[in-house]
């Protein structure tokens, strides 16, 4: 073992928020996910039609990739440091660089090449963020916050995943903490985090994002039978409950993190009423549930009776009324 | 959703351990609780597996009757489209597009068809072969 830094890995369920809120442990700043999640604004909704993933539409629950790490940090008063490289050895130097100097490094990656994944998770996805924490000999050690444990990667798969090329390309970018401030205002960022949010979501300019984003995919959906057909629609239907369930969201496209968030938030501002805001939250992501239970029938052939795409349509505006309710609330207990 | 609420439905992570999923636990406060997956989440993996599958049995049978060359079958089972391989390979669509001809495959140097090799991770002899079949197992590891 040349070096291992001691590092607190704890399993999230997303890997930005998780890679955040392990990576200020370690400069003992005690934040959980669920924190990381709502100070950095994660929440959020885009469908995104002329974005395709795999010639299909893009769905989002989250705000674009960085932000999470970015915000936080900001609003933390944290000092961060990023590096991209063009050469591949460098990128590789300078991090066992970072290593001998005991400093932990995040690094976006491309999840394809992780030989450490299952295999079923195996998809060109150039955003996964996990932490190096030490090597020995070929082997890094890695804290990947949707793993349980810390796991090895031999250093020329870690190469091609900091290399994978197309959307999105990481190009080899590391991160690492210069100073975290010794007692930041997590309450005042918290409550920054919060107004933001709200706002994003109920004052989008464009009919595709925030809670009428919804509304509108709810629309689009409703129509997907009779305008691509029903294998294609089929298609469309199975991406987009990936998107809300696959990429640790924690459950519900990212509504139960946020709603734990929410309860976080409670006792820090001490606001009772945020226990309830909380609960509603969660309501709202069991709707989520709801929808990926009944759509996931209809792309097995096994619907049952009310598994249409006019009823999935239903829930989904179930969804963009109740979360419109929500933010409306929120945003005037707060102002 | 409540902690006795979280699915433990064995399927894509398969024997890689568990994930985390956001549960309200019995005092009515968020836990991170273990799940070993979602029936919901399996049937959508599975179909996009089999899109995967199709499409490379589909690149198959063309490189064995002669109309592509196998670039196109790796490709397709690394799920890459033109413009992804194109820039692995650090060459223009065009180039790629070319290289999926059989005849032009034929009269590849080896430089050339070496960069294809290492980003699929096969040597030179496999890259100018494909497997004689091609089983839907072999490209969904599950």
């Amino acid at each position: 073992m040349d070096a291992l830094i001691p590092f607190p890995h704890r399993q999230t369920a997303h890997c930005e928020s998780g890679v955040t809120a392990n990576l200020l442990r370690h400069h003992d700043l005690e934040c959980s996910e669920a924190l990381a999640f709502g100070i950095g604004e994660g929440i959020f909704f885009g469908y995104l039609p002329f974005i395709r993933i795999n010639h299909l539409p893009l769905t989002t629950f989250r705000c674009s990739v960085g932000t999470i790490f970015t915000k936080v940090n900001r609003r933390l008063g944290v000092a961060v440091r990023r590096h991209r490289f063009r050469d591949p050895e460098k990128a590789m130097a300078a991090l066992d660089e970072k290593l001998a100097e005991g400093v932990p490094v995040g690094c976006q990656t491309g999840a394809y090449w992780l030989p450490y994944f299952p295999p079923a998770f195996r998809f060109h996805f150039n955003m996964h963020n996990l932490v190096v924490i030490g090597r020995d000999k070929d082997d890094y050690l890695i804290s990947d916050p949707v793993f349980e444990k810390v796991v090895r990667c031999h250093k020329d798969d870690l190469r091609r995943a900091r290399f994978a090329r197309g959307t999105l390309a990481p190009r080899g970018a590391m991160y690492y903490l210069e100073a975290v401030p010794p007692n930041p205002d997590m309450a005042g960022a918290a409550r920054q985090g919060l107004v933001k949010v709200c706002k994003t979501m109920l004052r989008t300019p464009v009919p595709f994002l925030g809670v009428r984003g919804i509304g509108f995919l709810a629309d689009r959906l409703e129509k997907w039978p009779k305008k691509l057909g029903d294998d294609l629609a089929l298609l469309h239907l199975g991406q987009l409950i990936r998107m809300q369930e696959e990429i640790g969201t924690g459950g519900g496209g990212f509504r139960f993190m946020y709603a734990a968030f929410l309860q976080e938030a409670a006792v820090l501002l001490g606001r009772a009423p945020l226990f309830q805001l909380s609960e509603r939250m969660t309501l709202i992501g069991d709707t989520w549930r709801r929808f990926a239970v009944s759509g996931a029938r209809i792309c097995k052939g096994r619907a049952k009776a009310g598994d249409t795409y006019g009823e999935l349509a239903e829930i989904l505006r179930e969804c963009g009324r109740t979360e419109r309710g929500i933010y409306t609330d929120l945003l005037e207990l707060l102002q | 959703m409540k902690v006795d609420e979280v699915p433990q439905d064995k399927g894509m992570i398969g024997d890689y351990g568990h994930e985390v999923c956001y549960a309200v636990g019995s005092n009515g406060r968020y836990t991170l609780s273990p799940s070993l997956g979602w029936e919901a989440k399996n049937v959508v993996n599975d179909q996009a597996w089999s899109v995967i599958a199709q499409e490379t049995a589909k690149m198959h049978a063309l490189v064995q009757s002669g109309e592509l060359s196998p670039i196109a079958y790796y490709q397709a089972k690394h799920q890459m489209d033109i413009g992804l391989l194109a820039r692995y390979v650090d060459m223009a669509r065009w180039r790629v597009k070319r290289h999926r001809r059989p005849e032009v495959f034929d009269r590849l140097p080896e430089r050339i068809l070496r960069r294809y090799a290492t980003v699929f991770g096969v040597s030179l002899a496999e890259l100018k072969t494909v497997p004689a079949t091609c089983t839907p197992d072999l490209i969904r590891r599950r």
